[in-house]
């Protein structure tokens, strides 16, 4: 059995600079959870299945069960606790899923904004059948997609008309 | 902690990484992690050491070399997406990339971890079959060629050696008004393919099928070239009979049970495929300028 093998590193998480010692073997979304202390990052599978711990790593979409924390070493990380401005005014994403019923019991939203928030950065205006895909790598097990797709067109509306 | 317990390195160089491998006892190259990670988390892999080529300089590139598209292992599945060099070298490619997973694991996976990886089901492999790749690898005695064909061997085997990296692949290009398609049938987008079909058609003068290549995945631990059916559609008239006849060789594969679908129809699934590709590349061999 190797010995717990540890590493120091420093990267950025939501704007912030972090820098810790870590486990080789530590997943990214355990730093994020449990040494970093921002739970709203769930897991559900822990095998890339689900989507829950999408985070955006440089700017992209990565299943944060799928990396080592170690690997995040220099990267610009972002959670869904970046996405409430710090006054607590939503998001527009989130605001659309508030308004679209577009998360029940919330365990694959903050996976479901993450995802779309890339995307809508890509294409600000994408059609059902983008949304729809985009989100196939995120189970939701409870309201269905309907209302989830329904916030993610709506949220690129109000995002292209607050940008306008 | 999910993993067992490793050594981790993040080498930053070839040279660096092959004299890693040379050296280590149970090492396991890390590379976009989308297969290797779930079979860690799983501890499924249980490796002393592991490599990470994340950082390894001169493994990420997509570039026009010697007739056709040579890409770094290491280029991420997501960049070769929207590379303007594959629509017109390999857009066999460009039509199979999408169908890989989601856009979350395209961003990490990369081209050389599927193929090192070699799951007969999965999109690049079975791209890699139908075109006749050569897949380029280093080790401590240096640089090696090999043919895709001689590459996979067995179940999640590969003729890779324990100190071998996998560098590159070269995908010959098709004549520029070839024809070209790729279908599979998942249970759910994103998902392994039970079966996939990769063909390839350049039209002869006389509306002929001058060339012609057929590949299958997921029919068991490789891809596999159907040859009868190929043979079955090379001089042969374009068109729906040809295709039909042609694709119907399939039911003669070997093909795999398991827990998604029995070999039988597994067998109907490629012969039903293979028809929808091949008619989609003789659309496109005729369109796009030959017949």
């Amino acid at each position: 059995m190797t010995m717990a093998e540890m590493r120091r590193i420093t990267l950025t998480v939501n704007g912030e600079a972090r820098e810790a010692e870590v486990e080789t073997r530590l997943t990214l979304a355990d730093f994020l959870r449990r040494e970093l202390g921002l739970t709203g990052t769930h897991l559900g599978c822990e095998h890339g299945v689900c989507g829950a711990c999408t985070v955006l790593v440089d700017g992209r979409s990565a299943r944060s069960c799928l990396m080592l924390a170690v690997q995040a070493e220099g990267a610009k990380v972002e959670t869904v606790e970046s996405l409430a401005a710090k006054d607590g005014a939503l998001h527009p994403l989130q605001e659309a899923f508030r308004d679209h019923h577009g998360l029940q019991c919330g365990f694959c939203t903050p996976g479901m904004l993450m995802t779309l928030k890339e995307l809508l950065a890509d294409s600000p205006d994408p059609t059902e059948e983008e949304v729809r895909t985009a989100i196939s790598g995120n189970l939701c097990r409870c309201t269905g997609y309907q209302g989830i797709v329904d916030a993610a067109l709506d949220a690129a509306r109000r995002i292209r008309e607050g940008a306008s | 902690m999910k993993p067992p317990p490793f050594s981790y390195h993040a080498p930053e160089s070839i040279e660096d990484t092959v004299g890693l491998l040379a050296s280590l006892e149970n090492a396991k190259l890390l590379a976009g992690g989308q297969s290797l990670m779930p079979m860690l988390n799983m501890r499924y892999a249980q490796p002393d050491h592991l490599i990470d080529l994340n950082r390894v300089d001169g493994l990420g590139f997509i570039r026009e070399e010697a007739g056709g598209l040579t890409i770094g292992a290491m280029t991420r599945q997501r960049e070769v997406e929207f590379s303007p060099l594959i629509d017109r070298l390999c857009p066999l490619l460009a039509e199979a990339l999408p169908l890989i997973g989601h856009r979350q694991t395209r961003n990490r996976g990369t081209v050389g971890g599927s193929l090192a990886h070699s799951d007969g089901a999965a999109e690049i492999p079975t791209v890699a079959a139908a075109l006749d790749a050569t897949l380029t690898v280093i080790g401590p005695n240096g640089r090696r060629d090999v043919a895709y064909a001689d590459f996979p061997a067995g179940y999640l085997m590969t003729a890779l050696g324990w100190d071998e990296l996998l560098v590159s692949i070269h995908l010959p290009a098709w004549g520029a008004g070839h024809g070209y398609a790729f279908e599979e049938f998942a249970r759910r987008h994103g998902d392994f393919a039970i079966v996939s079909a990769a063909a390839l058609i350049e039209a002869g003068a006389d509306g002929t099928i001058a060339r012609a290549a057929l590949a299958l995945g997921g029919m068991g631990a490789a891809p596999v070239r159907a040859r009868k059916a190929e043979a079955a559609l090379t001089g042969r008239p374009g068109g729906a009979e040809t295709i039909q006849a042609a694709a119907e060789h399939c039911l003669g594969l070997e093909a795999q049970d398991d827990v998604h679908a029995p070999a039988a129809y597994r067998r109907k699934l490629a012969a039903v495929l293979a028809r929808r590709a091949l008619a989609r590349a003789w659309e496109r061999a005729c369109a796009r300028g030959g017949a």
